[in-house]
């Protein structure tokens, strides 16, 4: 059985190992804030971070996470220490983001992926690391001045 | 400001009505003339008599000081939750932060939409104009109640009550109380029989940002969308559906299907075959070991480029009028130059990011469904039917959409009813009773049909000798969306739908000569309305081909519109507006070496809200096309939430970007050719413009805000590329055109 740190607790879920960890997610271990949209890789709703780096977790089967770190959005600001995602969760609502709401949980984890590597991204920067999260609802300009304001928070 | 009763409509107060549990408080419910009589429990909308009851209502207080508003329509993104919730507040005089909405159960007696008769539901942007009147009065009667009660319990003149801010006060005495305070004393007193509204200029919500309500469960992925709703026992189904539009099952041959562990049954259904498991990814793997043979001998085998040819054909003749000012041949003929042009547009999927998904249970009264449901009166009738129920006995939970762009708003119900069949069909069995949910993949969901019809245009027109339009001819083939739908009689009238022509019969331009034509050919293709329906393709013929006769004539585009809006002073005003933030007429700054630039305008009306836009694009020097930015005015009447309309307008200009860009669904051979976001592409953000948002102040009613925006954007594009490079595009999408210098 598979064995990984989910959120900062460790759990076996009981799946198959090639399982993909978004069904395991939310099927498995009832948590539905990563989403289901497009079920190879092109779309980004299904965004986790794995040992902090954005993955798909549709094409990422349950065993590849043995042993690793995964955050989904719901372990997004738990600790007190995790300033990163508190200040992109902050200017998502600041600036009031959200449309439909269906793609931003993954758009949410690019975004903090992204704010932990380059405290000051470029519109270039941003662009090329969210790339890969659609949203149909095409709420890109708000992300992009989202991301910039909860940087200018960080400082 | 006095406003009368609305014609119709009382405002009853559901908590003397003694059905509410104590405690609750102040509940107002808004009906139809008539229907308050039938208020209550076990005569409306109850299906499992386990479920607990869920009061009709669009105003609730709490004795805890919360003010519920029940929301009526759907939130797909659109805002309207905080929009519908805004109207309440405004005169409620609530506090933003003690205001939440809930969503409304199915029940058209109470919950439809005014703008559709009895029938409830939520699109052609109409969610805030349909409620404008009718959720202000409900604020303004609970104000008046709680004020009412107020001055009971203090013993002073009702009049020297105020409200604000949640809070109600007698301020000569300095006498305070919250809502919560007084909301169950003021469920004890009777209705107002009028209220009065506030004067525009007290308004402390309307024309304000008021943060949206769902922002926070949306950022930290709490909230529950039909795709995250999980029940008691329940069961997940994925359907396989035919290849072809018209094919059906002939047999199939579910054993290794039903030796994936976790597999409860496999079923036939009318649209398919339903593999019911413990969930998805079980579901997905069991429906991929599926062997089935399908019937196709009624399956629809053409393609999409030999429907164009039929259409190109059909257009070259004449069709059913829909509009005829003057006399467009005799015009023509006589004209100076003549112009002409043939347009194409394919059939697009509204590919909403989270793919259709329905729960459904079957229980002894009746049937429940849960999703994010549009059109709930439809959706009912066509369930009941299917179950031999009456269409009381469906019950409809409404979650959030995750996207929908007019998809869950499906005519025949298509994805519910599917559900439903499923549990229908899983009724004798063993796992009877069951919640069952049904997914649909990205793949499943894309080849669904329910398009916007494909569309060919053709225009021809004439210049004087001046330079001036005389004549124009606009004949449109298409399929018509409305045909057999409970909309038609309303909205096919002569042959003609009106959904078909819209924008094209409404042309707004002074040109003495006008006719416009249509021809509805029938094809197994199922279509749809789609974000702006008519629109998305007559702004753009209208708009592009309009233009094209502006340089012919060597006219400036903005002029030229100008010019021909006289006696339509909206349109004229957006224009003006758009074309004044965009510096229209001043050069734009050079690209890098190898790029040309380019502005163009476009002008549309549509839902009642005037939309201009000036977009300004870069062609590279390997032909690809880049859009820099986009200037937008708009006048959609009273604007209740400034930033909420810079949203749709941002959102509306990117969903019709990526159609304009890259969005085509094809068939060959009846099969349709895309499948996912490779082959149909969304717009990413790398490809979304800045967008600047300009709001005409208006004291008209509002108008809808979530697709106006959206028909736009391709004609401006289209107009810039044209400056930047001398090309005309006329076939959609622009992905493949030769735009190279
Ligand atoms: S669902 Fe994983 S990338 Fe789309
Ligand atoms: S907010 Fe709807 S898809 Fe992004």
């Amino acid at each position: 059985m598979t064995e990984f740190d989910l959120n900062g607790r460790r759990v076996r879920p009981d799946a198959s190992p090639d399982m993909p960890l978004l069904w395991v997610l939310r099927d498995r271990l009832g948590l539905t804030g990563t989403k289901y949209g497009c079920g190879i890789a092109l779309c980004g709703a299904c965004t986790v971070l794995v040992d902090g780096q954005p993955a798909r977790s549709c094409v990422t089967p349950l065993g590849a996470v043995a042993g690793s770190r995964v955050t989904t959005i719901e372990g997004l600001s738990a600790g007190q220490s995790d300033r990163v995602s508190r200040a992109v969760q902050d200017a998502w609502m600041r600036l009031d983001v959200v449309q439909c709401g269906y793609c931003q949980s993954g758009q949410i984890l690019a975004a903090v992926a992204l704010l932990r590597a380059k405290r000051r991204p470029t519109d270039a920067e941003i662009d090329g690391a969210l790339a890969g999260n659609v949203c149909r609802c095409a709420t890109y300009q708000r992300i992009r001045a989202a991301i910039k304001d909860a940087a200018r928070v960080l400082g | 400001m006095r406003a009368p009763a609305l014609q119709g409509v009382a405002i009853v107060n559901a908590s003397r009505r003694g059905f509410l549990k104590a405690g609750v408080g102040l509940t107002l419910v808004v009906v139809a003339g008539g229907a308050a009589a039938q208020a209550g429990p076990g005569k409306a909308g109850r299906a499992n008599a386990a479920a607990p009851f869920v009061p009709n209502a669009f105003v609730r207080i709490g004795t805890d000081g919360s003010v519920t508003v029940i929301a009526k329509h759907l939130e797909m993104g659109q805002g309207a939750y905080a929009g519908l919730a805004t109207l309440v507040a405004e005169e409620l005089d609530a506090a933003w932060p003690q205001v939440h909405v809930e969503g409304a159960p199915a029940d058209a007696s109470r919950y439809n939409n005014l703008f559709w008769g009895p029938a409830q539901g939520t699109g052609g942007s109409t969610a805030i104009a349909n409620s404008f009147d009718q959720l202000r009065q409900a604020g303004a009667a609970a104000r008046a109640m709680l004020v009412a009660a107020a001055a009971n319990r203090w013993g002073v003149p009702a009049g020297q009550v105020s409200v604000a801010k949640g809070i109600v006060s007698h301020p000569p005495s300095g006498r305070r109380a919250t809502f919560g305070e007084l909301a169950a004393a003021a469920a004890r007193l009777p209705v107002p029989r009028e209220v009065k509204l506030k004067d525009p200029q007290d308004y402390v919500f309307i024309g304000r940002r008021a943060p949206r309500l769902d922002s926070g469960p949306k950022t930290n992925g709490r909230a529950i969308f039909t795709q995250d709703l999980r029940l008691p026992r329940m069961l997940t189904a994925l359907v396989a559906h035919p290849p072809r539009f018209g094919a059906r099952v002939r047999s199939f041959d579910a054993a290794k299907a039903r030796a994936v562990a976790g597999v409860a049954d496999v079923v036939a259904i009318p649209s398919g075959v339903a593999v019911v498991a413990r969930d998805f990814w079980t579901a997905k793997t069991a429906r991929d070991a599926l062997g089935i043979e399908w019937d196709e001998a009624a399956a629809f085998r053409l393609g999409s480029a030999e429907i164009v040819a039929e259409y190109r054909r059909l257009a070259a003749t004449p069709g059913a009028r829909a509009r005829r000012d003057g006399d467009p041949a005799a015009a023509l003929a006589a004209a100076a130059r003549r112009f002409e042009a043939e347009y194409e547009f394919p059939y697009l999927a509204h590919a909403a990011m989270e793919p259709m998904n329905c729960v459904v249970q079957l229980g002894p009264g009746g049937c429940e469904i849960w999703n994010g449901a549009q059109m709930q009166t439809g959706d009912q009738r066509a369930v009941a039917a299917a179950l031999g129920l009456a269409p009381h006995q469906v019950k409809i939970n409404m979650l959030f959409a995750g996207g929908s762009f007019g998809r869950r708003a499906n005519p025949g119900a298509d994805y519910v009813l599917e559900a439903a069949e499923i549990a229908k069909a899983l009724a004798g069995g063993p796992h009877a009773g069951r919640p069952v949910k049904l997914v649909w993949t990205r793949e499943d969901d894309m080849r669904a049909g329910w398009y916007r019809p494909l569309f060919v245009h053709r225009l021809e027109a004439g210049l004087d000798a001046h330079g001036d339009i005389v004549a124009w001819q606009h004949r449109l083939v298409g399929q018509s969306i409305l045909a057999g739908t409970p909309f038609a009689g309303a909205l096919v009238k002569d042959g003609i739908d009106v959904t078909s022509v819209e924008g094209a019969s409404t042309l707004p331009y002074a040109i003495p000569n006008l006719g416009v034509e249509l021809h509805s050919p029938k094809l197994p293709v199922p279509v749809q309305w789609w974000r702006s329906v008519g629109s998305t393709h007559t702004a753009y013929s209208t708009e592009t081909f309009l233009d094209e006769l502006a340089s012919a004539a060597g006219r400036d585009p903005v002029e030229l519109r100008r010019r021909l809006l006289d006696k339509h002073p909206r349109h004229k005003a957006v224009l003006e507006l758009a074309a004044q933030r965009a510096r229209w007429g001043t050069p734009l700054a050079p690209g890098e070496a190898g790029e040309r630039r380019g502005r163009g305008v476009a002008v549309h009306e549509s839902f009642n809200t005037f939309v201009a836009q000036v977009a300004e694009v870069t062609v590279r020097a390997d032909g690809s096309l880049r859009v820099d930015r986009v200037v937008c005015a708009l006048d959609c009447g009273l604007a209740i939430n400034p930033d909420n309309i810079a949203a749709q307008v941002e959102g509306g200009i990117g969903y019709g970007l990526a159609a304009a860009l890259h969005g085509a669904i094809t068939l060959a051979a009846g099969i349709v050719e895309q499948s996912n976001f490779h082959d149909y592409r969304p717009l990413r953000i790398d490809e979304m413009p800045a967008v600047e948002t300009h709001i005409v102040a208006s004291a008209e009613p509002p108008t809808g805000v979530g697709e106006p925006a959206t028909p736009v954007i391709a004609p401006a594009v289209a107009n810039a590329v044209a400056a930047a490079t001398g090309k005309r595009l006329r076939r959609l999408p622009f992905e493949g055109e030769a735009l190279r210098a």
